[in-house]
């Protein structure tokens, strides 16, 4: 009995001694990891020193995770596609995308900023949330204005609230999607032609971007066709509605013919859902329906019902340049979209401006050759950066969610967004309160 | 008044589903103590084996096997993880069912990916069960609510009346006599572990055609998850089920009704400022109940640890 008690004993304080060995061991091992990581990123960053590289700060974590890795998807394989495998900008170096997950929260948003910045990437670019691009915009600014050696442009590909073009405009911003208002002045010239609309309801997300929404809404619609009430005129917390049911009852009753909506990412989806569950009849106008599973989620429960306001091209597919990089796209990631096609407009106008610009580093060079820039966009139309409040003028095209006609599906579905209407050259004579101060 | 009548059926529906995924965990913190944060983590399995069992065998196939399946990954969760952790006390509980969330959803997105999936409601129950003056009820809610009102009656048949039950309810409060009766605890706390995530993963499976498929489902439920075990009493499932039906309707008539602040102000006496635009309590005044309608379960949650810290239903005092 007092040997095995001995032996219990002993045993323990071996345990407790291996545990101890073991923890030092793993110390050793957590250094030398750590080391050699270390040296790994050395090595990279020499070995790719001449590297232009474009930070890609966006959700990659998340309920908005989905729309932040595809817009990455997206980005690095424009990249390659259009610039590396045609060898390169300047005479060889290569374009290269560094992901930052910024959890779609502004503050963390500025935290990867300084990082990036602190890496010595020049471009940055995010779309994902006009909270954030407004942080963002006022952040490089900022930045600009303090270290004229080691200045950032910032290539805002979706964020949409007009204010980034209007009052908190500045020079180091480009916005190459249209912003909400002349999404919803095009939006509203198509809902203006068809006379059996008289009751709308306005939804969306309690930010910045949603509120912009319903006030263009509220303002276009009631300039267009007086006739038509505003029956609803709503917010709902951003990320957070687990059931959109009460919404879609409130819609229902109100007697609404219409709904538009500016949501996006699962809100976008858990609306359209439940509203046409709920017995809703009417068209959806939306900003966001499309790509990202929400297409093949909506299935053939959205067909007909969904329409949306996009850049377009995709159905029909606009050229024959357009249908190789989306096949060569397909061949990439089989699962993937082409969702945000500007994104490539984006590379190819960035690409044409540094080329023109003999120079990758003097971002004030780029973002003057940027500046007025008419594009030959591969999805059709031109593109043309306006150089007075730095908002791209492009064909804007509303199309509605189907399977018959198509030449791209998303996700698989058979389901696609077919162009029913477009409107060319959008809005190329709005005003701007823009003051662009430049250095 | 028809509104009314629509609202009671959702805000049941929400309520339900709420019920059984807070089922589970009230009777799991009861009997271990521990504050399960990867729970609605098994919801979102559930919806997700759910889906990919319904590709190839139908939707039915999915109701049946995918709870199964999440109840089993559960019981094993607990007797190889969390049995483990247990001796080191709760701190290390905590920080493991942390780490298993986090652990799922990593997972998930890596199988899955990040987009939300096609999982939709089966071809049979695709039709409208009736109007109420043209708001229509889906049959698929209708469907809804006989699942989980089934699973309650089960669940307080198997607790109340039968041995198992009777076990159960033993070891909840004295495990160590129960054990020297000879009853084998663990296996009662893996089975309870496993049943309760079973009940988590059934209620993704319903829940997942409405709510959507993404990996993002099982943060969004979260925490109100928690607010309603508290509310309703921990160890409790009469509280878990009146806790998870005042949830569902407060929030679905909160946000069906544009109640504003200043309406209520006024009623209790309180006048409007004259220079409202001026004042600092601005954005307080023009608050509307939509606004507020998901904060309100935890308000609730506050004032019910302010004035009953047990719970509703709750009997401990610990």
């Amino acid at each position: 009995m007092q040997g095995f008690g001995q032996g219990l004993a002993f045993k323990k304080i071996a345990s407790k001694r291996r545990a101890v060995l073991g923890r030092i061991k793993m110390k050793n091992i957590t250094k030398l990891g750590a080391v050699s990581a270390l040296s790994l990123v050395l090595g990279a960053s020499a070995a790719f020193a001449e590297n232009i590289k474009i930070a890609f700060i966006d959700p990659l974590s998340g309920p908005f995770a989905s729309t932040g890795t595809n817009g990455l998807h997206q980005f690095e394989f424009a990249a390659d596609y259009m610039v590396n495998a045609k060898g390169g900008l300047l005479g060889g170096d290569q374009m290269e995308i560094v992901a930052f997950d910024n959890k779609i929260s502004p503050k963390e948003s500025l935290i990867q900023l300084q990082v990036a910045i602190d890496q010595g990437i020049r471009y940055i670019a995010q779309g994902n949330s006009s909270g954030v691009a407004n942080a963002l915009t006022e952040a490089v600014d900022k930045h600009n204005k303090r270290n004229p050696d080691s200045r950032v442009l910032f290539l805002n590909y979706a964020a949409v609230d007009p204010a980034l073009t209007n009052e908190k405009c500045n020079f180091w911003h480009f916005r190459f999607d249209a912003n909400a208002d002349i999404k919803m002045d095009a939006l509203t010239d198509v809902i203006a032609q068809d006379e059996g609309i008289k009751k709308v309801y306005l939804i969306g997300q309690d930010y910045s971007f949603g509120k912009a929404v319903a006030a263009a809404a509220n303002k276009m619609l009631g300039e267009k066709r007086p006739d038509i009430e505003i029956v609803g005129d709503e917010l709902h917390p951003i990320g957070k509605v687990k059931d959109f049911t009460p919404y879609a009852r409130k819609i229902v009753s109100s007697g609404a013919d219409a709904v538009i909506t500016g949501n996006w990412g699962a809100d976008m989806l858990g609306l359209g859902k439940s509203v046409i569950e709920n017995g809703f009849t009417g068209p959806i106008y939306t900003y966001y329906a499309a790509g990202s599973g929400i297409t093949g989620a909506f299935g053939e429960s959205g067909k007909g019902r969904i329409r949306l306001i996009s850049q377009g091209g995709i159905n029909p597919i606009a050229t024959d340049e357009a249908r190789a990089t989306y096949e060569a796209f397909e061949a990439k990631y089989p699962e993937g979209n082409i969702d945000q096609s500007r994104i490539f407009n984006v590379i190819g106008m960035l690409a044409e401006a540094i080329t023109e610009a003999g120079t990758a580093t003097d971002v004030v060079a780029v973002a003057s050759k940027l500046e007025g820039m008419e594009y030959d966009s591969m999805w059709g139309g031109k593109i043309f950066m306006r150089p007075q409040d730095h908002q791209a003028i492009q064909d804007m095209h509303v199309g509605v969610h189907t399977n018959e006609g198509l030449d791209f599906d998303y996700d698989n579905s058979g389901f696609g967004v077919l162009t029913e209407s477009t409107v060319e050259m959008a809005s190329m004579d709005s005003p701007t309160t823009c003051e662009m101060k430049r250095p | 008044m028809d509104l009314i009548l629509v609202n009671l059926i959702d805000g049941l529906v929400t309520g339900l589903l709420l019920f059984m995924l807070s089922a589970g965990l009230t009777l799991i913190f009861s009997m271990m103590g521990v504050l399960n944060f990867a729970h609605a983590s098994f919801y979102m399995l559930g919806a997700y084996f759910a889906y990919q069992i319904s590709l190839a065998l139908g939707f039915w196939m999915g109701l049946l096997i995918a709870p199964i399946v999440v109840g089993v990954l559960g019981a094993g969760v607990e007797r190889y993880g969390l049995r483990r952790v247990h001796q080191y006390g709760h701190v290390p509980e905590l920080i493991f069912t942390f780490g298993l969330a986090l652990l799922i959803e990593e997972m998930v997105q890596f199988i899955w990916g990040k987009n939300q999936m096609a999982y939709s409601v089966p071809e049979v129950l695709n039709f409208t069960a009736f109007a109420i003056s043209g708001n229509s009820i889906p049959a698929y809610k209708i469907f809804m609510i006989f699942i989980s009102v089934a699973i309650f009656i089960g669940l307080l048949y198997i607790l109340t009346k039968t041995r198992v039950g009777m076990i159960i309810q033993a070891a909840l409060s004295y495990p160590r006599t129960v054990e020297a009766l000879g009853h084998n605890v663990p296996l009662i706390f893996m089975g309870v572990f496993g049943v309760g995530t079973a009940l988590a993963g059934l209620a993704g499976v319903i829940a997942g055609p409405v709510l959507g498929t993404f990996p993002g489902m099982a943060f969004v439920l979260g925490s109100i998850v928690f607010v309603t075990i508290v509310i309703g009493g921990l160890g409790s499932l009469w509280g878990a089920l009146v806790a998870s039906l005042l949830i569902g309707w407060i929030t679905t008539f909160a946000k069906s009704y544009n109640i504003e602040m200043e309406d209520v102000l006024n009623a209790i006496g309180i006048s409007t400022p004259e220079n409202l635009s001026d004042s600092v309590f601005r954005d307080f005044w023009s608050l509307t109940s939509p606004q507020i309608a998901d904060i309100l379960p935890y308000i609730l949650m506050v004032l019910i640890l302010i004035f009953r810290p047990a719970g509703l239903f709750g009997k401990r005092q610990s």
